[in-house]
């Protein structure tokens, strides 16, 4: 930290200009795996359609070639392109369990925020309390008594994931309501809903948002998790989740392809999203981003 | 605050917690249990197995009657929770044995990799953070961070997959899977150690990011504060300043973090364990998730539950009895 300290100060600063641009640069490149991601997962059904139930009993276990990008699987079904339905599936349930907790986590943090005082401590608590519940485990329950399915799934999930919204919501709330310009708001005449929808929403949102954004990777994990235990989607439907399990046991005869590859497709998914998502918080947060290039 | 003072303290804190938790355990049973009695899955048909084909309906009837199952659903829901309460934890429908039993059983080889894999990672992260944060943005401090954002986006049976790829069958160093080797005839410990190497290693390094980067982040926190700068001043050696002044004052918030973080081990070793086919909790909940096991279900996730809540009223406590300044609010 002393050699920090004694560099002169020019130098410093080139240094954070260096960090920035390489940090846009991993940006564009984040980018680009979402666009190509999501545009690839729109539009598979028009471009490169499947039949979810067709197999190829004579090219079981090829190995990744330019006829198949990430070789076959044990029924010879190609892996690359269930990948891509894969995704599709995972996005789609990860986005609207990403959504439905949303909701959940901000009217729960909205109710302790704007009340605060003894409603906020006990919600807290309660919350506290959730967060102490295994989400696996409880995911796996009610997957479980609601049988398999993607609306089971996107519940499962959805239920298991508001704490941490709620708990950003409220804070941020809690945080502006002792900000000068909702004085004034009150002062001036304005009621409880009118300071809460044009003065406190406008900026909880943008939190909401990239919260709800950095719990799509979480959201597509825990899907991936349960389908990969067998407790997910319907078998036959090309999952990633789904895919992972189904080549477990090519896998042991050495065909690593059929199961590494789905999951290699979510760990670039998901760090693409991160990265993103990292940018957009220094972007809300300026001091964060001061002290991260210090 | 004297000390009988701060004993007096700690009891009201347990007070309050409880206050909560009970009421929130007590809420999310009724939840659970109705979602049990919303599952379209037949249990009596569920616990014959094969021979609900050819039993007879008034079989199956003695077996509902049996269970008390046509009962009010308060009326059910009261007896379960009463048996629950006193540590009567129900009959488990998917393996045929009571549910203390199955838990017994199991929950041992559970504990084993998540207490090994806690112990691995937090020497580690309190290691690699550190060190990451005495030179904060150099060479090992951005490798660091990239490696465990890199493995943060990982999921812990890909992971577990992969690693099985490699180092059991490529390169042939480590069993697969399982607890022990096929041919042999009993449970010697080297052997399971053996076979535990890659499901703990696994667990180990999935779990790591979260807690090098709040090491890292809390170490270089500390760094600046006075006293360590005091530390530097009277020139003592790098080593001594980051590990025994600056690490020192980020440890205890550390620990009542770990208490928080539980939950994610546990549902990281229930995958482990699928992966490695290793015969813990993690198993038994997949196949009752499959067969509908209300009882065994119910009980692993509400006992998991309580064991967290101890385990973070714990380590509250004990950081607020380390540190005088600390203030418990509940």
């Amino acid at each position: 930290m002393a050699d920090l300290a004694a560099r002169p100060p020019l130098l410093r600063v080139a240094r954070s200009r260096l960090r920035l641009r390489s940090g846009r640069a991993g940006a564009v490149a984040a980018g680009l795996v979402l666009l190509v991601a999501v545009a690839g997962s729109l539009l598979a059904p028009l471009v490169w359609p499947l039949d979810q139930s067709a197999v190829a009993l004579d090219q079981t276990r090829l190995a990744p070639s330019w006829a198949h990008l990430a070789g076959t699987d044990d029924l010879g079904r190609d892996v690359a392109h269930r990948a891509v339905y894969g995704l599709r599936v995972s996005l789609l349930v990860g986005a609207v369990a990403a959504l439905v907790a949303t909701v959940l986590g901000g009217v729960v943090g909205g109710i302790a925020g704007t009340l605060g005082g003894r409603v906020d401590r006990i919600l807290m608590r309660i919350v506290d309390t959730i967060a102490a519940m295994p989400h696996l485990l409880l995911g796996i329950f009610i997957v479980a008594m609601l049988r398999p399915s993607l609306g089971a799934v996107i519940a499962s999930v959805g239920l298991t994931h508001w704490l941490s919204t709620a708990r950003i919501v409220r804070s941020e709330l809690l945080s502006l309501r002792t900000r000068p310009f909702v004085d004034a708001a009150i002062s001036g005449g304005a009621g409880r809903l009118r300071v809460l929808t044009r003065h406190l929403l406008p900026h909880v949102l943008p939190r909401l948002a990239l919260a709800t954004t950095l719990m799509i990777p979480h959201a597509v994990w825990h899907e991936t998790a349960l389908s990969f235990l067998g407790l997910g989607l319907p078998p036959h439907l090309a999952s990633l989740g789904n895919m992972i399990n189904d080549g477990q046991g090519s896998l042991l005869t050495g065909a690593w392809w059929a199961s590494l590859a789905p999951g290699a497709v979510i760990v670039v998914v998901t760090l693409a999203i991160a990265v993103l998502a990292a940018r957009w918080r220094d972007r809300l947060d300026p001091r964060i981003r001061a002290e991260l290039h210090l | 605050m004297t000390r009988s003072g701060r004993l007096a303290g700690a009891g009201a804190v347990v007070r309050r917690r409880l206050l909560i938790a009970v009421p929130v355990l007590a809420a999310t049973s009724v939840g659970m249990f109705a979602l049990g009695a919303a599952s379209p899955v037949d249990p009596a048909k569920q616990y014959a197995g094969a021979a609900a084909f050819t039993a007879s309906e008034e079989n199956l009837a003695q077996l509902r009657a049996n269970w008390g199952i046509d009962d009010p659903l308060p009326v059910q829901y009261l007896r379960w929770i009463s048996n629950l309460v006193q540590g009567d934890l129900g009959w488990s429908t998917s393996r045929h044995e009571p549910v203390a039993s199955v838990l017994a059983a199991r929950a041992g080889w559970t504990l084993l990799l998540i207490g090994v894999s806690l112990a691995l990672v937090l020497v580690a992260s309190l290691l690699l953070g550190a060190l990451a944060a005495y030179r904060r943005g150099g060479v090992f401090d951005r490798a660091l961070r990239a490696a465990a954002y890199a493995v943060q986006s990982m999921p812990v049976f890909w992971l577990g997959l992969a690693a099985i790829a490699v180092f059991a069958l490529a390169l042939g160093w480590l069993p697969a899977g399982g607890l022990t080797d096929v041919t042999a005839t009993s449970t010697s410990w080297s052997d399971v150690a053996h076979h535990l190497i890659l499901p703990v290693g696994v667990l180990a390094v999935s779990q790591a990011p979260w807690f090098v980067l709040f090491v890292r982040d809390a170490v270089a926190e500390s760094m600046r504060d006075d006293h360590v700068l005091a530390a530097r001043a009277r020139g003592l050696p790098g080593r001594t300043v980051l590990f025994g002044h600056a690490l020192r004052t980020a440890l205890l918030p550390f620990l009542t973090l770990v208490g928080t973080h539980l939950p994610e081990l546990v549902g990281g070793a229930v995958l482990v364990e699928t992966v490695f086919s290793l015969p813990g909790l993690g198993a038994v909940t997949v196949a009752a998730a499959l067969g509908s096991d209300f009882p065994l279900l119910a009980a692993i996730t509400l006992v998991t539950t309580a064991v967290v809540l101890a385990a973070n009223l714990a380590t509250d406590l004990a950081y607020a009895a380390a540190d005088p300044r600390v203030r418990l609010d509940g």
